[in-house]
């Protein structure tokens, strides 16, 4: 039993960096494309979206559609951290490292504000109101003005010369214009460590004493608080794990963008995470890994067949979707793959 | 010896229905004791009355001599009751193993990040549990079982592995509400064995809620006569299901 999901968990990691010494590889020998290049760092953060909304809808089972807006948190306080001490703080990683830290710090508050109430929702009106706070999470961050100058912060929700600053104060966020100047500190590798934590975090707390708790709350509420369960504290925690998760994801996005704008975050982004977790299956965070690395980069590697590119696009997520939920496609999978899944699947009578 | 559970005038109404009326019990500890009474009487009622799914109107209930009147669900299973239900709720999508060390947690503790971090107390704390949550199912002839997912379990091992997350619990009074449904002939006689080697074994108090009468004469030393939310006779076994009021109200003549 544990021997298997440590096996299960091995293969996880060794997808992504497999994954990742092939496209190193690639690009040593000069076989990737600029436009897959630039994909690098987007896929990773779209990987980490993934697997940590994984942790919301497939492990505490509950449907969120906010996703974003936790992205969008961590994105900006990332963004804005780097921009104020990009002078007197010059090594990259590091500095991409504290961006990281506070951008998923800044949105685990977001996700623990929001979490509180929002969580005594079920179902269709958690989504609704968790697509809400998303939407208000992204229209708050386009109305703020921030300048910095020898007095200090000046903040105004109105506009740039509301500031108030002194000559020579530079601005650092400017409403829906957003963050300008964010040095590029992003790198592949900086995103291919952020999965791998990621996964270390949310594969590890599913099989502890809290993921379980977690899990049996998703299987049966009443059960759960039968056997002295906490249900809030459990639900929260997951809400603001992964909330926690999405912000250092946003703050890694924001270091690989030369303007970041809130605008960006919208609900499309995370219907979009959302679309990576149902095709890659509820509460299977290897699939969810896989779904945002195909999903995002096959629709550039199509970009040669043109106007067929949206139609195989449509084929590839049909495909997916019957690999991951179709009985007869399961029990072949279970039949072949079986013993390397290490799940026990078996009837007994 | 003390009452383990005293129930005294305990009443809810749905509306303008009478669900439950003025029920009372005294049960003592180690005891068996049945509550039996046609569908609707309001024998779950008087559960989930007690595991504070619903709260009274009035009426006091004690838990060796603690008041758990009205308190939280969990607040009541760490008191000392736990409960399985009548339609089965087991944590379907998680492994047998996992359905009783959900059932352990308020008794094994590390922190969350501990667990994160894979840190000694983790391993340790995991170990000592495996090996309590293995030793239950063992009770229950489960272990070879404990890898499956609990939805792929029959149905009458289903039965079995929601007694052993209630005991994992380590509760002093176990509720039981129709555990023999759905069983055939076979499976009830095993499954009276079992409950009466759990009574002797971890030293609690069982009340359950039967409609099988070969399991309710065979192991109940007392019984409850609950009909139209009231109590319509209590008292020994033998006398209860010889009681004329009884034959007519629910047995049948």
């Amino acid at each position: 039993m544990k021997n298997k999901k440590f096996r299960s968990n091995l293969i996880t990691y060794g997808i992504v960096i497999a994954a990742f010494v092939i496209v190193q590889a690639l690009q040593n020998a000069g076989r990737l494309s600029s436009l897959m290049t630039g994909m690098l760092v987007p896929i990773c953060v779209y990987v980490v979206l993934a697997v940590s909304l994984n942790l919301v809808v497939g492990i505490s089972g509950e449907l969120s559609l906010g996703h974003a807006g936790f992205m969008c948190a961590g994105a900006f306080s990332g963004a804005l951290f780097t921009n104020i001490v990009k002078e007197n703080l010059t090594i990259g990683p590091l500095r991409l490292v504290l961006a990281m830290l506070i951008g998923s710090a800044v949105a685990a508050l977001f996700g623990l504000a929001i979490g509180i109430p929002v969580l005594r929702l079920k179902g269709d009106y958690l989504a609704i109101v968790t697509l809400a706070f998303g939407e208000i999470i992204k229209n708050v961050m386009n109305i703020f003005f921030i300048g910095q100058d020898s007095n200090g912060f000046h903040f105004s929700t109105k506009d740039q010369f509301s500031l108030n600053m002194e000559p020579g104060g530079k601005v650092l966020l400017s409403g829906p214009m957003g963050i300008t100047g964010t040095p590029k500190d992003a790198t592949f590798l900086a995103g291919v460590i952020l999965i791998l934590v990621t996964l270390f975090v949310v594969l590890n707390l599913m099989d502890s004493r809290t993921g379980r708790a977690i899990m049996a709350i998703r299987d049966n509420r009443i059960a759960a608080e039968s056997i002295g369960l906490n249900i809030m504290k459990h639900k929260l925690l997951a809400f603001t794990v992964s909330a926690a998760l999405a912000g250092a994801a946003g703050s890694l996005y924001a270091h690989n963008l030369a303007t970041l704008q809130a605008k960006k975050f919208d609900y499309n982004f995370s219907i979009l995470a959302l679309v990576f977790v149902v095709l890659g299956g509820i509460g299977n965070i290897r699939g969810s890994v896989i779904a945002a690395i195909v999903l995002t980069a096959l629709p550039e590697m199509l970009r040669g067949l043109s106007n067929y590119r949206m139609l195989i696009y449509s084929v590839i997520l049909i495909a997916m979707m019957l690999f991951t939920w179709a009985p007869r496609v399961l029990e072949w999978r279970e039949r072949h793959f079986g013993r390397f899944l290490g799940k026990k699947i078996k009837e007994v009578e | 010896m003390a009452d383990m559970l005293e129930i005294n005038n305990l009443g809810i109404s749905f509306g303008g229905l009478r669900e439950v009326d003025d029920f009372h019990v005294n049960i003592r500890q180690g005891e068996l004791y049945g509550l039996i009474g046609p569908n609707g009487a309001g024998k779950t009622t008087v559960f989930n009355l007690l595991t504070g799914v619903y709260r009274p109107d009035e009426g006091k209930i004690r838990l060796d001599g603690q008041d758990i009147t009205g308190k939280k669900t969990i607040e009541i299973n760490k008191a000392g009751v736990a409960r399985t239900f009548q339609n089965i709720r087991l944590f379907h999508q998680m492994s047998v193993l996992d359905n009783v060390k959900a059932g352990l947690h308020n008794h094994y503790h590390y922190s969350t990040m501990s667990g994160i971090l894979r840190l000694p107390v983790y391993r340790r704390t995991e170990k000592e549990m495996d090996e309590r949550a293995l030793h239950l199912l063992e009770v229950f002839d489960l272990a070879g079982e404990a890898d499956y997912l609990a939805a792929n379990l029959p149905y009458g091992k289903q039965r079995k592995l929601e007694i052993a997350r209630a005991l994992a619990t380590d509760p002093k009074m176990l509720l039981l509400d129709e555990p023999a449904a759905g069983m055939n002939p076979n499976e009830t006689a095993e499954l009276m064995e079992t409950i009466r080697y759990v009574l002797d074994r971890f030293h609690i108090t069982i009340l359950l809620i039967e409609h099988d009468m070969k399991l309710v004469s065979g192991i109940c030393e007392k019984l409850t006569v609950l009909n139209f939310g009231r109590v319509l006779a209590e008292g020994p076994t033998a006398e209860v299901l010889h009681d004329p009021e009884v034959i007519k109200a629910y047995l049948g003549e």
